[in-house]
């Protein structure tokens, strides 16, 4: 996977900023995808590209369960998200649904990785590298039934 | 083991589980709502576009529905989502769904005590994050999404990874004009959002087997709110009794060994404290109520999950009761048989009298949805659970989160006021 970096360097990055409150009536994902981040970034859904990646800090996906701010993420391009660490339920939204890959960074990436950088990430390797400043960072492997759901392509196609 | 690694061996057919494994567990009751109902409805339509076959959910009798996010519907788009979930319920044969304007209905974590639709020692997973409020009763309690939801609709069973365990002891019983609400955004305020991520925070402790099963639900809703999995609290007579009168008397228990473990244990001292508010945009960030008496106030919510059970409306009633209110102040009962209640203890006199408008059961502004949201710049305190920005309305509005006493009685001043320091 390679693509850009969308960087917010903040904690606690809620489901209600993600995708607020009062579009939790909506079930159609591509518009859905125009409102992700509103509530942090009005320009967001103009910024993002296919194949882009948001970076963050700690309990990125906290708050609320709906399955919708991944949706709109997804929707919007986002192939993974990169943070300090994630809120359970958007965590195994994300991967049961398939929707994106939550990937785990340490503290000297995350102070590395600037917003606009190229990453290309390689999870066979646990491998990320930062195309614009030449640099490789780890990420933290996936758990091994996390694994197996990503590469099953989501819950409903993984066989226990 | 403890209670909830013993609750979760017993669903997963072992004898015995460690916090790390990853389990497969049978599910004893899931619920879905206005919001995650049409989330599944949709998850099934893609999976169906795919070729997958769905004609009969795996036990409907298992599964129960609740309509409260956006009733009363707030717009056409809300409009036809219940419809959607009526739809979906008729056609898959689910038999419990309480309905907007039919009898009882109400908020669903509400609805899953005050109708004993959960029980001790059962799995209870709900498409929606506060399912761990009904952790309080016994059960292992956990919020999922959408997919996970489909998933348990479909199979029966789903994964967790067994939780370390966080054991919250309260030493002694809260003061009068101290609620479990006080207690929760304290200890949340001391372990962070993210405090007890993953995890299980369990709470026992003499000043817990002295709280009310309804003060318990308080400190269990908001567990979410420090990233937990579940929270829980072990049965006791008192629960029993709460239980009894709501119908329920057989269920098969679970307790923890003697020799549980936990990760670590937190102990406080009833007697220590204060009535807390969190202050906007996080519920980690707590202060004193006393330290904040200068904050002026737009409104008072006292509404949602986590702020309007039967004590939290005789709690503001308390405080209400004879005075008038000098802010916009909202009472929402969180489910019509709190509302009758209320009606027959004579409380809606009571908020009335003051000035407060009473209205139906509703997630409404708690999530910002409808019926009473914030504008750009105004002031809230509430008896809900989360504030992060844009949480009640406007990016630009503040949530301050606090008890029902603590509401009722800046609803009085206008100001932030300790229950205590009023007139």
């Amino acid at each position: 996977m390679k693509g850009s970096v969308i960087k917010y360097e903040r904690d606690n990055i809620d489901t209600d900023v993600i995708l607020p409150g009062p579009y939790l009536k909506i079930h159609d994902y591509a518009e859905l995808a125009t409102h992700a981040m509103e509530g942090l970034d009005k320009d967001f859904h103009k910024r993002v590209k296919p194949g882009d990646f948001i970076v963050a800090g700690k309990n990125f996906g906290c708050g609320s369960s709906r399955e919708h701010a991944p949706i709109a993420l997804s929707y919007s391009g986002i192939k993974a998200v990169l943070a300090l660490s994630f809120a359970r339920i958007f965590y195994r939204n994300a991967v049961d649904g398939a929707f994106l890959l939550p990937i785990e960074i340490d503290e000297s990436a995350y102070k590395d990785i600037s917003d606009t950088d190229s990453l290309e990430v390689d999870v066979s390797k646990n491998e990320i590298k930062n195309l614009t400043k030449n640099k490789i960072y780890k990420m933290k492997p996936f758990p091994e039934l996390i694994g197996k759901i990503i590469e099953a392509g989501g819950l409903f196609n993984y066989k226990p | 083991m403890n209670i909830t690694e013993k609750i979760l061996a017993r669903a997963s057919g072992k004898s015995k589980v460690s916090p790390g494994d990853v389990v497969f567990v049978n599910v004893d009751k899931v619920m879905i709502h206005d919001v995650s109902g049409p989330g599944v409805i949709a998850v099934f339509e893609k999976l169906k576009k795919k070729g997958m076959k769905i004609e009969k959910l795996w036990n409907p009798d298992k599964v129960w529905v609740a309509e409260d996010h956006f009733v009363p519907a707030a717009d056409k788009i809300s409009a036809q989502n219940i419809v959607s979930l009526t739809n979906f319920t008729k056609q898959f044969g689910i038999k419990k769904h309480f309905k907007y304007g039919m009898g009882q209905y109400g908020i669903c974590h509400t609805l899953s005590h005050e109708e004993a639709m959960v029980l001790p020692g059962e799995v209870y997973v709900g498409g929606d994050s506060h399912t761990n409020t009904t952790g309080a009763l016994g059960a292992f309690a956990a919020g999922l999404g959408h997919t996970d939801v489909a998933y348990v609709l479909l199979n029966g069973k789903i994964w967790f990874k067994v939780p370390e365990t966080l054991l919250f002891k309260l030493n002694g019983k809260l003061p009068d004009h101290i609620m479990a609400k006080d207690l929760i955004l304290k200890i949340i305020g001391d372990i962070g959002n993210d405090g007890a991520a993953y995890k299980t925070m369990e709470f026992g402790g003499t000043g817990i087997s002295e709280m009310s099963v309804e003060g318990r639900l308080t400190l269990t809703n908001m567990t979410t709110e420090a990233g937990a999995k579940s929270g829980i609290v072990e049965p006791d007579q008192k629960l029993r009794d709460y239980l009894a009168a709501r119908g329920a008397t057989k269920y098969d228990e679970v307790h923890g060994d003697a020799d549980a473990q936990y990760e670590k244990i937190y102990e406080y001292e009833g007697s220590e404290i204060e009535p807390t508010v969190a202050k906007p945009f996080s519920p980690e960030n707590i202060s004193v109520a006393r330290d904040l008496s200068s904050i002026e106030l737009d409104k008072a919510y006292i509404g949602s999950c986590t702020g309007a059970k039967l004590e939290d409306l005789q709690a503001a009633a308390k405080i209400l009761k004879g005075r008038t209110v000098k802010i916009r102040t909202e009472v929402l009962p969180a489910a019509i048989s709190i509302f009758r209640k209320a009606m027959d203890e004579g409380l809606l006199k009571i908020f009335l009298d003051a000035g407060v408008v009473v209205g139906p059961p509703t997630c409404g502004a708690c999530c910002g949805a409808h019926m009473g949201v914030l504008a750009k710049d105004e002031i809230c305190i509430s008896t809900t659970n989360r504030n992060f920005p844009g949480r009640m309305g406007h990016v630009e509005s503040q949530t301050y989160l606090a008890s029902p006493l603590v509401a009722a009685a800046s609803a009085i001043t206008g100001k932030i006021t300790d229950p205590r320091d009023l007139k």
